[in-house]
């Protein structure tokens, strides 16, 4: 497919080093959003903690009636965003459960009642919507209110990202549409299927941080959502589209914007402090939902994917549903799988349960089948300076992994190690095997129990 | 609920792989590198057994043996796991050999490549954990002990004569030959000596050298095993870029050091000095920019670093072979370089994209 030509396309872009990982798309990519529905009796689990920042505190009580969409847990701490009911039903307990990121979490369960209200429409936004109507205040109360937070991975709460800092001003937001990691499609057939909310989503963003600019990027391996975007900007003043080479890890953060706007994030800070704030498509899809009918953020977009689920697709999910239960819907995993991955295979972490719920930040479950997975014992490091090479942070992993090898935190932290985004090119490339993300994840544990 | 959790433990009875991310892998492995190595020293091999024939058999299949056993012995004796099969040794045997000259006798072979694996790999702890290239420290030894024979140049065997001795036998005699830089040193030492005496004889001393860079092109001279042909490793150097198994800037740094330096001195005096083409194919300088010095384990680890390296190299070479006592100085350039990787790596530390924090 032809990229349309349009004004608007600011031109080709890319980042230095980084990999060029299979995309593995074909899954997933031409499967329609598909709604998921939660069957009357079964259980979701909302965990207190799905973003970055303070942990909620549960608001409602065992036994207690639920509606969908009602507050369940909040915090008053200013990094924080509350989380709400998927479903109308009775609160079964309020108590640790499993959680993605592998220990138990306070979380509220909900068995499904019977009536449900009807699924709401999310892809058409209305004709009339006109961002100026909303000042920045309201629109990011609403943002708060509705618990919208990052849904690319990191979950940070998106209120306080573009509440206006008079020391740091924000010229750009810089739309995330990248999807870089092989096997997800939830980006790409969001922007295919309703580009109106995203767009709409960037006005506002635009609108409450102050910024004068908009820029979405999309990798140049989807035409298609490219197009659809550039029909949905193409009345729009001050957005435009930026396209990005395919490679891994464009829609990191500092890629993006060194790629985009040639900025440089200094090491240990934020975007912000280059005058930008970076969102994903689907999160902003969200806010734009949250601020015109100040809906919450109960449901998101899900690949189900790869070789290990017998019918892979993308789904709109309810926010707490069992991932046992998601998988289901995608037909199960097959004989040969192996790996269940909450996120996709650069960067997701593996589970070594299916009893999990799926989170505001879970972009996609990827199952590998024990035919994608080889199985390779670590070799001495030869010194072949690949991982040098090929991380996007100019970082010297291979030094920094045989500090921590060592113990010497010291050494490993002169070396920058936590400067590095976890994004896996190191391990990805060395020729010797060596799990170097996991030598510097474990690094970083050293690092801040030495600190307590 | 219970029958919830029923079902969720009917699919957790399946055991669930668990690993830390990324969960993909590029297909290339270290032992695929020296493989790919191996691939490209190949034209060389081939072209060595065909100037030098059963000569060149032996001195490289005792060379190869002779290492994968003593890296077997060492592992086998210390009790670690074997390693013999990831094909390093068998491109430092293949190095080795190839860096050797013709003539040399088996058993002289296997105490180099003893030496090579035992002090130059082994002791250091094996793969990945040595200073210096192995297949050099081999060669220095060689130096060392058996100086006489690793200067005898056998003339490739397709140029031998054969004479009919006086019973009517026939024999074939191994001449051997100066090395064209041999015979480069041999007129920069001319040229100094006459001038010490004041004889000025309007000459020029390279006159025999400059012509024979074509052969040496293509292998037609004496010298050691792989250090004949320029066009073989050229081969199998852009074979290796091209499978992206080194990359360019120790190579082209070599090569544009030694081109430079060359043509400067030769643009200078030409009559005493040999040109570029004669520096740039001779004494295995493409076998040492492509094979040797890209040997991963004592490169520096950074492009940067990388780049020094080679342009050291291709100073000292050029040192050596201007101005210091040996006509090649490959070796010895190598060796040096290595010793100063760590110094390298340490100076050449990339700085982090958004600048270096460090611990604070
Ligand atoms: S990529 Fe692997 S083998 Fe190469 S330098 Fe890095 S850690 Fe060592
Ligand atoms: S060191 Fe960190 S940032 Fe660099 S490639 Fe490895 S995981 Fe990525």
């Amino acid at each position: 497919m032809a990229v349309t030509k349009s004004a608007k396309i600011i031109g080709k872009f890319t980042f230095k080093r980084g990999v060029h990982p299979p995309h593995r798309k074909k899954f997933s990519e031409d499967a329609g959003i598909r709604a998921v529905t939660l069957l009357a009796g079964s259980t979701v689990v909302v965990p207190m903690v799905q973003h970055i920042g303070a942990p909620n505190k549960p608001t409602v009580e065992k036994k207690q009636e639920v509606t969908a969409g009602q507050e369940i847990g909040s915090s008053e701490a200013f990094v924080s965003a509350p989380v709400h009911s998927p479903v109308n039903g009775v609160v079964q307990n309020v108590t640790a459960m499993n959680h993605p990121l592998g220990r138990k979490v306070l979380s509220v369960v909900i068995s499904v009642g019977e009536q449900q209200p009807d699924q709401q429409q999310w892809k058409q936004f209305p004709a009339d919507f006109d961002a100026q109507k909303y000042d920045s205040e309201t629109i990011i109360n609403a943002t708060r209110q509705a618990g919208v937070v990052g849904q690319g991975g990191a979950a940070f709460p998106t209120a306080v990202k573009l509440k206006p800092n008079p020391e740091k001003p924000v010229d750009t937001i810089l739309v995330n549409g990248c999807e870089c990691e092989p096997y997800l499609t939830s980006d790409h057939r969001l922007m295919i299927e309703a580009p109106g909310p995203i767009v709409a989503g960037l006005q506002l963003a635009m609108r409450a941080a102050g910024a004068t600019k908009g820029i979405i990027a999309i990798e140049d391996n989807k035409p298609d959502a490219i197009n659809s975007i550039l029909s949905c900007i193409k009345d729009t003043n001050q957005i435009q589209l930026a396209i990005c080479k395919t490679k891994y890890p464009q829609g990191g953060e500092k890629q993006l914007i060194n790629a985009v706007l040639k900025r440089v994030v200094p090491t240990g800070g934020l975007p912000l402090d280059v005058q930008v704030v970076v969102s994903n498509v689907g999160t902003l899809s969200s806010l734009a939902w949250a601020v015109v009918e100040n809906r919450p953020v109960t449901q998101r977009i899900v690949t189900v994917t790869g070789a290990g689920v017998k019918s892979p697709g993308n789904f709109r999910v309810p926010v707490g549903m069992m991932l046992s239960d998601l998988l289901e819907q995608a037909g199960g995993l097959t004989d040969d799988a192996e790996k269940v991955l909450l996120g996709g295979p650069m960067m997701g972490p593996s589970t070594p349960t299916l009893d999990v719920p799926i989170l505001k930040g879970t972009s996609g479950i990827t199952v590998l089948t024990s035919g994608d997975i080889k199985r390779q014992q670590a070799t001495a490091c030869v010194r072949c300076g690949r991982c040098v090479d090929y991380c996007p942070l100019k970082l010297v992993p291979t030094r920094i992994a045989h500090a921590v090898k060592a113990r010497d935190i010291e050494m490993a932290l002169d070396y920058d190690l936590l400067a590095c985004m976890e994004c896996g090119c190191c391990s990805y490339v060395c020729p010797a095997q060596i799990p170097l993300l996991q030598y510097l994840r474990a690094g970083k544990q050293f690092a801040r129990d030495i600190k307590k | 609920m219970a029958e919830q959790s029923d079902k969720s433990n009917k699919q957790d009875a399946k055991i669930l792989m668990v690993s830390s991310s990324p969960h993909l892998a590029e297909a290339g492995t270290s032992k695929r590198i020296m493989f790919e190595v191996v691939i490209g020293m190949l034209p060389a091999v081939a072209m060595s057994v065909y100037l030098f024939l059963d000569y060149a058999a032996v001195v490289l299949i005792s060379s190869v043996l002779a290492c994968v056993v003593t890296e077997w012995i060492f592992n086998a004796v210390r009790k670690r796991p074997q390693t013999t099969g990831d094909g390093s040794a068998i491109v430092t045997g293949l190095i080795l050999g190839l860096s050797l000259p013709p003539s040399l006798p088996w058993w002289a072979v296997v105490l180099g490549a003893v030496v090579a694996m035992g002090v130059g790999k082994m002791v250091f702890g094996g793969l990945g954990s040595n200073i210096f290239n192995p297949a050099m420290v081999g060669r220095a030894f060689l130096m060392a002990c058996f100086g006489m024979m690793m200067t005898t140049w056998t003339i490739p065997l397709l140029q031998q004569e054969t004479i009919i001795n006086e019973d009517g036998t026939e024999e074939v005699v191994a001449i051997t030959q100066a090395t064209p830089l041999g015979q480069a040193k041999a007129a920069i030492r001319a040229a100094a000596d006459d001038e010490k005496n004041n004889i000025d004889r309007n000459t020029c001393y390279t006159i025999e050298v400059d012509g024979q860079w074509k052969d040496m092109f293509m292998g037609n001279i004496s010298g050691s095993l792989g250090e004949t042909s320029t066009l073989c490793w050229l081969v199998g150097g852009l074979f290796l870029l091209f499978r992206r198994t080194i990359t360019y800037h120790i190579p082209l740094a070599i090569l544009a050091t030694v081109t430079f330096i060359s043509a400067i001195v030769w643009m200078i005096n030409p009559d005493v000095y040999a040109n570029p083409m004669v520096h740039l194919s001779g004494g295995g300088l493409m076998m040492c920019a492509f094979f040797i010095a890209t040997d991963p384990v004592t490169c520096p680890l950074s492009k940067l670093g990388r780049v020094i390296f080679g342009i050291g190299i291709g100073a000292l070479v050029m040192l050596i072979r201007l101005v210091g006592g040996y006509p090649e100085g490959v070796m010895y350039a190598v060796l040096l370089m290595n010793s100063v990787t760590p110094l390298l790596d340490r100076w050449t530390r990339p700085t982090p994209l958004g600048g270096h924090a460090g611990a604070n």
